[in-house]
């Protein structure tokens, strides 16, 4: 028995097996529950299938929860990225609509990067306030939350603005080599993030702002500088997702795109294994969280079961991980099964007695 | 954090009007918005356009002086709106199946407190972040609205209608829902308890720093938990107030409502890391959303969105206000 347990220890020791482990029991439930969940089939030279549509329909958030965990690593949380998903998405769709030719690769192409510009220049505007002037994250990004629904609305005079212009439906529905573009997409930022963050010292620097963003100051680390940038960052990974989303349905709607995407996106990175108080990141939990939690609203879609009452089920994933992932419900965990004797639980009991 | 809360107690009177800046500052800012109001359009200057926006935002505010005691004590409260909707939700979903009303009121008011007191006992004796337990509170409370059902149900039962029809009213015409004065009841008990109870200088030194409180002796813990659980109360209150309000109880309504709290809170002077702040600035910040949106449906020309980018506006400029001046800020 103990010995069992010994021998598993580096298993179940390693950041990512919670979350795997999550992610296995709910494609094994689905597949009980629905034999064809796990069939994939070739037609006409593209892949389909549920496990392809779960990968299509998680490029967005995963895109939007890799920018999220960079801020989420300096101590920061950026509220704004769905906002930035609607306008980003309006601009692009406004172009298109307005353009001559919708369909020519060029207007997409200028298209594209207009809103990209756009979403920087507004980055940089949260970049500004959290670095530069110093307010707190939460409330910072709150204000580009509550005003750029507004602005998306602005941009679309109200309206919903429907294109037809194929390749811009190709960043949502297109498909490279069998696989869905998106997901591609999804993919290769997460590689070019992680290869930024884990191939230099980019990522150690990160997670020195989000340990104690005054003492990397002091060892020569321009803290203020990498903390503009991750929000920078964060904002041209949501417009990446904006064009998804808004790709996907061919329209921008700037009053439902990308809503409550910030929350799943948080979610995410929390699953993943990231703290919320920074210092500490996971890319590939994040990637894991964002296809645990497609995989959840697949799941519940696929039952019948209206969407919005989802969330239930969400509620009580994040609330069995965070309880899982929280030190003091180990310590508290620990200490019952061993009965007396607390056990090597005593670092992470220091933290239960000054709450944060 | 240390050197600006040390340049604050320096003396007694600069710390004084600094506390006090915020407020004045959002008191300003109403009187001149009504002030354009006035000059701009001859109806504003009706009594009754002032009390239409105490109507139309009576539950507003007493979800706003819920999520002050939450934010006074540096943490944030998520679940409102979705308790709001899941309040209503539920009252008339009991309504409609013949429960009777005064029963109906005490289970709708027993739901919001005891999903807020779970909530603060996961935030305080697992040490997870208040922002995170909200989010699943609002992510459980909104999956309960349409756990309940897919569609809104109407509210016809006697007491509800009542409520919701009776004027309270001066002798020259303009008139008030019963909901304001219940509103008005909130905001004066929650007044009373911040300034002059026990339990309402824990909430500020719990917010002021929660170490040092917990060093001096003071029930960390227990005023934590009890915040959220206010909270939850009066989410339940607005919950309730917002059925009288519209007679029926929809999955989606409030949706986005705890962002326009916060703005309210916010504006209101009430400093996000805790430990500073006013009821008294908390209505202002209510009134001031609610002249924006009376303004903007007098204006015809401007639309809803414009609402959204002025609030977004608003809240920059009082959280750099709050900055400029030096109250404690991380």
């Amino acid at each position: 028995m103990n010995t069992l347990t010994d021998r598993l220890r580096p298993l179940t020791g390693h950041r990512l097996f919670w979350p795997a482990l999550v992610l296995v029991v709910m494609i094994l439930a689905n597949t009980v529950y629905r034999p064809g969940f796990l069939a994939v089939e070739v037609k006409s030279g593209h892949l389909y299938g549920t496990p392809i549509d779960i990968l299509r329909l998680s490029a967005p958030l995963i895109l939007v929860a890799l920018g999220m965990t960079l801020v989420i690593a300096t101590g920061g949380i950026d509220l704004s990225v769905g906002s930035l998903c609607a306008i980003s998405g309006a601009i692009a769709c406004l172009h298109i609509s307005e353009a001559a030719d919708p369909n020519s690769p060029s207007t997409v192409l200028t298209a594209l990067a207009l809103a990209f510009g756009v979403a920087l220049v507004l980055g940089a505007w949260n970049g500004v306030l959290v670095a530069v002037i110093g307010i707190q994250p939460i409330i910072a990004t709150l204000i580009l939350m509550v005003a750029g629904r507004g602005i998306a609305q602005l941009v679309t005079e109200g309206q919903i603005i429907t294109i037809n212009s194929g390749p811009y439906r190709a960043i949502g529905l297109g498909h490279f080599l069998t696989l869905p573009l998106a997901i591609l997409i999804a993919l290769a930022a997460a590689l070019l993030v992680a290869a930024f963050t884990r191939r230099t010292a980019l990522g150690l620097i990160v997670e020195s702002v989000g340990g104690n963003a005054e003492a990397s100051r002091l060892a020569g680390i321009r803290s203020r500088r990498i903390v503009f940038l991750v929000y920078v960052v964060s904002a041209a990974c949501a417009a990446l997702a904006g064009f998804m989303v808004t790709a996907n349905v061919s329209s921008a709607d700037g009053n439902a795109a990308g809503l409550w995407i910030e929350l799943d996106a948080i979610l995410a990175v929390v699953i993943g294994g990231t703290s919320l108080a920074g210092g500490r990141f996971s890319l590939s939990g994040t990637v894991l969280g964002a296809l645990i939690i497609q995989t959840l609203t697949t799941t519940v879609y696929a039952m019948n079961i209206s969407p919005q009452t989802s969330l239930l089920f969400k509620a009580v994933v994040v609330i069995a991980v965070c309880l899982v992932q929280a030190p003091a419900f180990r310590a508290r965990f620990r200490r019952r099964r061993r009965g007396v004797e607390p056990g090597p639980a005593t670092p992470q009991r220091e933290k239960e007695q000054v709450p944060a | 954090m240390t050197s600006t809360s040390l340049t604050t107690r320096r003396s007694w009177r600069p710390s004084l009007s600094r506390r006090h800046v915020p407020v004045l500052a959002t008191l300003t800012l109403l009187l001149v918005m009504y002030g354009i109001g006035v000059s701009q359009y001859r109806a504003f200057s009706n009594v009754q356009v002032v009390f239409n926006v105490f109507i139309d935002n009576g539950f507003v505010l007493v979800v706003a002086v819920g999520m002050t005691f939450v934010i006074l004590t540096g943490g944030i409260d998520l679940s409102v709106g979705a308790v709001v909707a899941m309040t209503a939700m539920v009252s008339a979903a009991l309504l409609r199946d013949g429960v009777p009303a005064a029963l109906v009121l005490v289970i709708a008011l027993l739901i919001g407190p005891i999903l807020g007191f779970l909530m603060g006992c996961a935030i305080h004796f697992f040490d997870i972040q208040p922002f995170i337990v909200t989010l699943a509170g609002m992510f459980f409370a909104r999956g309960m609205c349409t756990f309940i059902s897919g569609a809104s149900i109407s509210i016809t039962d006697g007491f509800w209608t009542g409520m919701s029809q009776e004027r309270i009213g001066n002798p020259a015409g303009n008139f008030v829902s019963i909901s304001v004065l219940i509103a008005f009841a909130v905001v004066l008990v929650a007044a009373y308890v911040l300034a002059y109870t026990r339990f309402g200088r824990n909430v500020y030194a719990v917010g002021g720093n929660a170490q040092s409180a917990l060093l001096m002796g003071l029930p960390v813990g227990r005023t934590r938990i009890a915040v959220y659980t206010i909270s939850g109360l009066c989410s339940a209150i607005g919950g309730i107030l917002l059925s009288f309000y519209t007679l029926s109880g929809a999955p989606l309504i409030a949706v986005g409502m705890e962002l326009d709290v916060i703005a309210a809170v916010v504006i209101g002077g009430t400093v996000l890391t805790g430990g500073s702040g006013y009821v008294f600035g908390t209505v202002l910040g209510v009134l001031v959303l609610g002249v924006i949106q009376t303004l903007i449906t007098f204006d015809g020309s401007l639309n809803s969105w414009w609402t959204k980018i002025v609030i977004g506006g608003l809240l920059f400029a009082f959280i750099l206000l709050q900055r400029l001046i030096g109250i404690r800020f991380k």
